[in-house]
């Protein structure tokens, strides 16, 4: 076939409109493959509230639950260890909890509901370690007040999971949405009392 | 007679085939240079391993369950239930170490003659794709017995992807499933493990072995065969591949094979290398092992990660050092290709190169101590030294002058 007889005009629209309906295609055949990998309706329904009773719980004791399949743990601290957390400021990075890591009812400087209870996601902001609870003073080094420190890549927290200078963790560790349903129990996942299961 | 009717059907197939075709391109007239030493059997080593994974994962699949409360126990069932279950998975599992120790050596190699220079460039990156893929391979990999380990390495590796800016958090739950490392992030890793990543992994040694055959092997004294052709156009310093090459790297194979197989009969776990101990505990969400390490061919970069206090610093410096590896053809600006004709900063720099690789290695498996971390970070600066000021020792230092004709 010569070059005159090929109509230029008429090639130039067909591949042009085919390769627009073939990206659209790929691009529609894109959301529900990306979608199918977000968090499933089971998933999203696990996440629901636990309600945890803390009468047991002994000063200093340390309590771990589960929610939304992270540990959360219940800590009933002591006056002392509560007395640590004024003097250990000028070592943390955001000691007043600037960043978004509590419910407002927890951003004040005990980070909890009542200043007794501590109620933490037992996950470290670095990447996603557990860390270990060492309340006793000098156990990690000689200026250790008490507090949380993660085995994996060495970062520490104070007793109210406020996150120390010069250690690989960015931010405090998270609070959890919780509530106080009587002096005994606490429901984990939820700032409202009605949402018991 | 007989022969007569064999021909026959090999006729009507290579009419309808290019089973000839393909051998005489590619294997019987395909001219490698006459000095490759036993550096260039790695590449070899690493198609057997490939091979071997294939076949043994293949075979692991039909066994294992992929959810969180069954795949534990089906790891069990394979090592206790099943026939020669526990040789298919030692053969799996040494494997994976042994595929990254062929790899990594065959790495080396074409850093150490230079086989990454032009034209080699394209083939160097194939390489480095296989290689990422490898990591991606061996990480899913490593998740499916949903022992401690790896359950944490999943939760680690995951997190890193916390620290990207603003989609950070969402990036993370979309790549777990979840809100938190699952059985979603399980059954996916799974998916990726067996299907998607190994079809990609075949299709670009695949690519690798094209590139390859099309600019030809690259050889110690890294001067081109190509150049000094005979007048049927053969390459003087060339040798076909077969018999030359094959029966040397069958010799080779089977030397690799008698130790990788007294390493899968006799040292299967090889003292907590291959297979950490900590594994052998179920994965339990609320409780993080006290000393997590990756296993060993992941612990150098591992150790960079560990020695940044900062987060979404830490996680790009070691994402960096394995994205220089794909760039290093282009930073080489010696007139020369191999070492054996650089000069001292080029072979100062290798050395330096292969002793932080190694020491980063090893501090990525002991416990972190503020002494350590500061070596750590001193390794670090002479890996990425040996990239960095690459353009200049090497063009700067006076090499020696490679011959026209290869040597021995």
């Amino acid at each position: 076939m010569s070059e005159e007889k090929i109509d230029q005009g008429r090639r130039k629209f067909l591949v042009g409109t085919t390769a627009a309906v073939g990206t659209i295609g790929v691009v529609a055949a894109a959301i529900p493959l990306a979608s199918a990998m977000f968090p499933n309706a089971q998933s999203k329904a696990a996440g629901a509230p636990v309600k945890v009773n803390i009468s047991d719980l002994k000063p200093g004791e340390q309590k771990t639950v589960m929610w939304r399949g992270r540990p959360v743990w219940i800590i009933r601290r002591t006056p002392e260890m509560l007395n640590t957390l004024e003097a250990i400021t000028p070592k943390l990075r955001d000691p007043n909890s600037l960043v978004d890591q509590q419910p407002p009812y927890a951003k004040n400087e005990y980070r909890s509901i009542k200043p007794e209870f501590l109620i933490l996601v037992g996950i470290c902001t670095h990447l996603g370690c557990s860390p270990t609870y060492r309340p006793d003073k000098k156990s990690i080094d000689q200026r250790w007040l008490g507090g949380f420190y993660c085995a994996c890549h060495g970062s520490k927290f104070d007793l109210a999971g406020r996150v120390f200078k010069g250690v690989p963790a960015p931010i405090n560790m998270e609070v959890p949405p919780y509530v106080f349903l009587n002096d005994n129990e606490i429901l984990i996942g939820s700032s409202k009392a009605e949402n018991v299961a | 007679m007989k022969q007569g009717v064999i021909r026959n059907i090999f006729n009507w197939v290579d009419e309808r085939f290019p089973v000839s075709e393909f051998w005489r391109q590619h294997v019987s007239h395909y001219y490698a240079p006459k000095n490759l030493n036993f550096w260039y059997m790695f590449g070899a080593f690493s198609l057997v391993v490939l091979v071997l994974q294939i076949v043994t994962g293949i075979w692991l699949a039909m066994v294992y369950t992929p959810t969180a409360s069954g795949a534990f126990a089906s790891v069990e069932t394979i090592m206790r239930d099943v026939n020669f279950g526990w040789l298919l998975r030692y053969i799996h599992t040494t494997g994976a170490s042994a595929f990254f120790l062929v790899v990594y050596l065959h790495m080396y190699r074409a850093i150490m003659y230079g086989s990454y220079r032009k034209p080699r460039e394209l083939l160097w990156l194939f390489g480095m794709v296989v290689y990422v893929l490898l990591l991606m391979e061996a990480f899913t990999g490593y998740v499916l017995p949903w022992g401690q380990m790896s359950y944490w390495a999943s939760q680690v590796i995951t997190s890193l992807f916390d620290a990207v800016p603003v989609i950070g958090k969402d990036l993370t739950i979309w790549l777990r499933g979840d809100f938190n490392v699952s059985g979603v992030t399980l059954h996916r890793c799974f998916s990726l493990h067996v299907i998607a990543i190994p079809l990609v992994l075949l299709a670009m040694v695949g690519c690798h072995l094209i590139a390859l055959h099309t600019v030809g092997s690259n050889n110690p004294d890294g001067v081109e065969i190509k150049d000094n052709k005979d007048e049927k156009g053969i390459p003087k310093d060339g040798v076909p591949f077969h018999p030359y090459y094959t029966v040397k790297d069958l010799f080779g194979i089977l030397v690799f094979l008698t130790v990788f197989f007294i390493i899968v009969f006799f040292y299967p776990k090889f003292g907590g290398f291959f297979l950490e101990p900590e594994n052998y505990l179920p994965a339990n969400p609320l409780v993080t092992p006290e000393h997590i390490v990756p296993v060993w061919y992941m612990t150098p970069f591992y150790a960079i990660l560990r020695a940044i206090p900062h987060k979404l610093g830490g996680s790009v410096v070691m994402a960096a050092a394995v994205a220089i590896l794909f760039v290093l053809p282009w930073l080489d600006r010696s007139p020369v290709k191999s070492i054996r004709y650089k000069g001292a900063w080029s072979k100062f720099f290798l050395v330096m190169f292969v002793i932080s690789f190694i020491a980063l290695g090893y501090f990525g498996i002991v416990p972190v101590t503020p002494l350590r971390v500061w070596l750590t970070r001193l390794f670090t600066l002479f890996y990425f030294a040996f990239f960095i000021l690459m353009p200049f020792y090497t063009k700067y230092e006076k090499t020696a002058t490679p011959p026209t004709r290869l040597t021995e």
